[in-house]
């Protein structure tokens, strides 16, 4: 008889082999995803039923339509011919005969290059900001894009928008002189008052007294005829590259141990998160010329713009608040035991992490701003949704609803929808550089 | 006392450069720190001298990490006065950036930026700190990287390093801005016990080279390995401090006394 022996040797390791055929490849796939369990399976069947009804009475309607009628009852005309009478199908005709003034207002039709150009090259401006590829040098691009945008856009001497790039020239070098000497604090308050200053008494005539001696400009387009997605884009975009570094101070503010830096920004967050939207844009259409000084006259697109920014800025610095409270704090404590100050610390290490964290929620703030934008249509502006309103207007497309709305809808869908596929390749392209 | 450990404490202890003790390294006088309403550390008197190596031990809650995080003001003292190689620490921001250039920390949690690689790690604060050239800073780093003996994983993620490598890591990256100090707070209390002694290593080089250290350990046969003085502290205070032999050998205070029967017990 023997005993039960405790102890035991493995002498040969077991070498890792197949999977069985049913856990792997698109059997394996399906059972796992679709079919495991049957709960499961009956939300798949419903769920496929649904998209197949779905399809099946919506498709019909967008395929049997009709491109080239001049109006909607035309247009029915043309789809009973050739479908049948009672048919029912699209009208995407009216798509095609406006599709110029759904994405440029009523800009002047000449000029139509301009915004073209404007948009081509802000692509090339955002290359570099979203793409670590693209040489850095085009950065210095990107910071005067801006300037050039809005020259393109609104036309006009070229000196005015040199004069406002002037005003950030000099408040540069002030810093620069006055903080070796006298401390940041002495320089970066004495550069804000030169700026403004130079804004506001100086740039002007320079740049009329520069127009006078060398005349270079393009012919001026009034706000009012900017419009359709020309104006939600220039609106979505300045608002969104403006918005995040303000949101950044904003939550830098809220967490700032200094007590009236803090409650400002917390005052500020909380009040515009307490209001609508809409209130803030009847306020920049008619409130925002009385707290100006007399005489100043100010954009009204500018001024929707300053409130989008303000708008989603509160928002954003919510989201990174949030991205700031998930980092450990010993990574803060690590910052300073290295000697970095406060600004280098937030810069190369904090920032970078709770920024990283923040990705999905500051792109949603972004593709909720650039989806707000077409709330100026309520105070007057001509973005696409109100351009919709004007054309069913019109006596020849008077009742069309849909065609015009799926078509809105689905250029909002292609510029959101990138801009969310973006910020997942982003987050996929973080996380595997950091591990 | 076993014989074994007795050996221990002569034939292991490692040859370091003696203790200058005309050059005095961190002076703290009457020092007191409240959290709250609650007293941290109570009346601290201590004078480090260059090249001392000092293991502060004590049970946990009695201030240990508190005093070395007070030295390059992680935390604020409330009242005492801590002078650093010549600097006393104030609210001077200028004067505790100059003193936390020049002291080292290595944390429990090694804390090492996990968004950067290995070697930015090393040469982000001599850069933006010291103002050191790139290219100069990423020699420096490899070589202390080399000292922590891991050059190999320069352009690795923390996140792709074992526990006993990241802290090798952090040692070498405030090795980097060439502190005259380091504080070590518990730099082996969150590692797998195969993983300690690479890190004890290293620490163990380093004061062979001399450097100024203050560690927080429970690492016993470090203290008798390598330190030259062993400091005991319970409820904010200093209870016990003298040379290791003396300390573990003949505990003069019946605080000290159970906590080393304690720690040293099994």
């Amino acid at each position: 008889m023997t005993m039960a022996k405790a102890s035991f040797v493995r002498m040969e390791m077991i070498e890792p082999s197949t999977p069985p055929l049913s856990e792997v490849g698109i059997v394996g796939w399906i059972r796992e995803n679709l079919f495991n369990g049957w709960l499961n399976a009956t939300l798949t069947i419903i769920s496929i039923l649904g998209i197949f009804f779905a399809l099946y009475e919506v498709l019909p309607w967008m395929i049997r339509s009709s491109w080239t009628a001049t109006s909607l009852d035309e247009c029915r005309k043309a789809i009973a011919a050739t479908y049948g009478e009672g048919v029912d199908g699209a009208c995407w005709a009216v798509i095609r005969e406006r599709y110029l003034q759904l994405f440029y207002g009523f800009y002047p039709a000449d000029s139509y290059w301009r915004p073209n150009l404007a948009f081509i090259l802000m692509l090339a401006a955002l290359a570099p900001i979203l793409f670590p590829a693209v040489p850095r040098i085009v950065l210095l691009f990107s910071a005067g894009y801006p300037f050039l945008a809005f020259w393109l856009l609104w036309g006009g001497s070229i000196w005015g928008p040199l004069a406002v790039i002037a005003g950030f020239v000099i408040g540069y070098v002030i810093t620069t002189k006055l903080t070796d000497r006298y401390g940041l604090l002495v320089g970066g308050i004495s550069a804000v008052a030169g700026t403004v200053a130079w804004w506001f008494f100086a740039a002007e005539k320079v740049a009329d007294l520069a127009h006078s001696v060398l005349p270079i400009g393009l012919r001026p387009v009034e706000s009012a005829q900017l419009g359709g997605f020309m104006l939600s884009i220039a609106i979505g975009v300045t608002g969104i590259a403006a918005s995040l570094p303000l949101g950044i101070l904003l939550a830098l503010g809220r967490k700032s141990d200094m007590l009236i830096v803090k409650s400002v920004c917390v005052g500020f967050i909380e009040f515009i998160r307490g209001v609508p939207l809409i209130t803030l844009l009847f306020v920049a259409s008619t409130l925002l010329n009385i707290f100006l000084p007399p005489g100043t006259s100010f954009d009204v697109v500018l001024r929707v713009v300053v409130m989008v920014t303000l708008f989603a800025s509160a928002y954003i610095a919510e989201v990174i608040r949030g991205g700031l409270a998930a980092l450990d704090r010993g990574q803060h404590e690590a910052a300073d035991s290295l000697g970095l100050d406060y600004w280098k610390s937030m810069r190369l290490i904090i920032l970078p992490q709770a920024l990283k964290i923040s990705i999905p929620g500051i792109v949603s703030t972004f593709i909720g701003l650039f989806k707000d934008t077409t709330l100026v249509s309520i105070i007057g502006l001509l973005d696409p949704i109100g351009l919709t309103t004007s054309i069913r207007a019109n006596f020849a497309w008077n009742g069309i609803i849909w065609e015009l709305y799926c078509f809105v809808g689905l250029m909002f869908f292609i510029f959101c929808f990138s801009m969310s596929r973006y910020s997942m390749y982003l987050e996929r392209k973080l996380q595997r550089e950091n591990r | 006392m076993t014989s074994t450990e007795a050996a221990m404490e002569t034939e292991g202890r490692v040859s370091v450069p003696n203790v200058d003790t005309s050059e005095i390294a961190i002076q703290i006088t009457g020092m007191n720190k409240w959290f709250g309403s609650f007293h941290a550390l109570r009346d601290i008197n201590l004078t480090v001298y260059q090249q001392e190596r000092i293991v502060i031990c004590g049970p946990s809650g009695s201030g240990k990490s508190t005093l070395i995080r007070c030295i390059n003001r992680l935390e604020e003292h409330q009242s005492g006065m801590i002078v650093v190689e010549g600097t006393e620490l104030s609210s001077d921001l200028k004067n505790i950036d100059r003193i936390r250039s020049e002291v080292g920390m290595c944390f429990q949690h090694f804390n090492l930026f996990p968004h950067l690689s290995i070697l930015d790690n090393c040469t982000l604060a001599p850069i933006w700190v010291r103002k050191v050239p790139r290219k100069e800073a990423e020699e420096t780093a490899m070589h202390f990287l080399k000292k922590v003996k891991i050059p190999e994983q320069a352009l690795k993620y923390p996140g792709q390093l074992s526990g006993g490598q990241q802290q090798r890591v952090a040692i070498a990256r405030s090795l980097c801005m060439r502190p005259r100090i380091m504080l070590f707070d518990e730099p082996t209390s969150a590692l797998d016990p195969e993983m300690i002694k690479e890190v004890l290593d290293t620490m163990i080089e380093l004061a062979e080279d001399g450097m100024t250290m203050l560690c927080v350990t429970h690492e016993m046969g470090f203290a008798r390995q390598v330190a030259n003085r062993v400091i005991f502290m319970d409820e904010g205070q200093i209870v016990e401090q003298n040379v290791p032999e003396e300390f573990f050998r003949n505990p003069q205070s019946d605080r000290t006394k159970l906590f080393l029967s304690q720690i040293l017990g099994h």
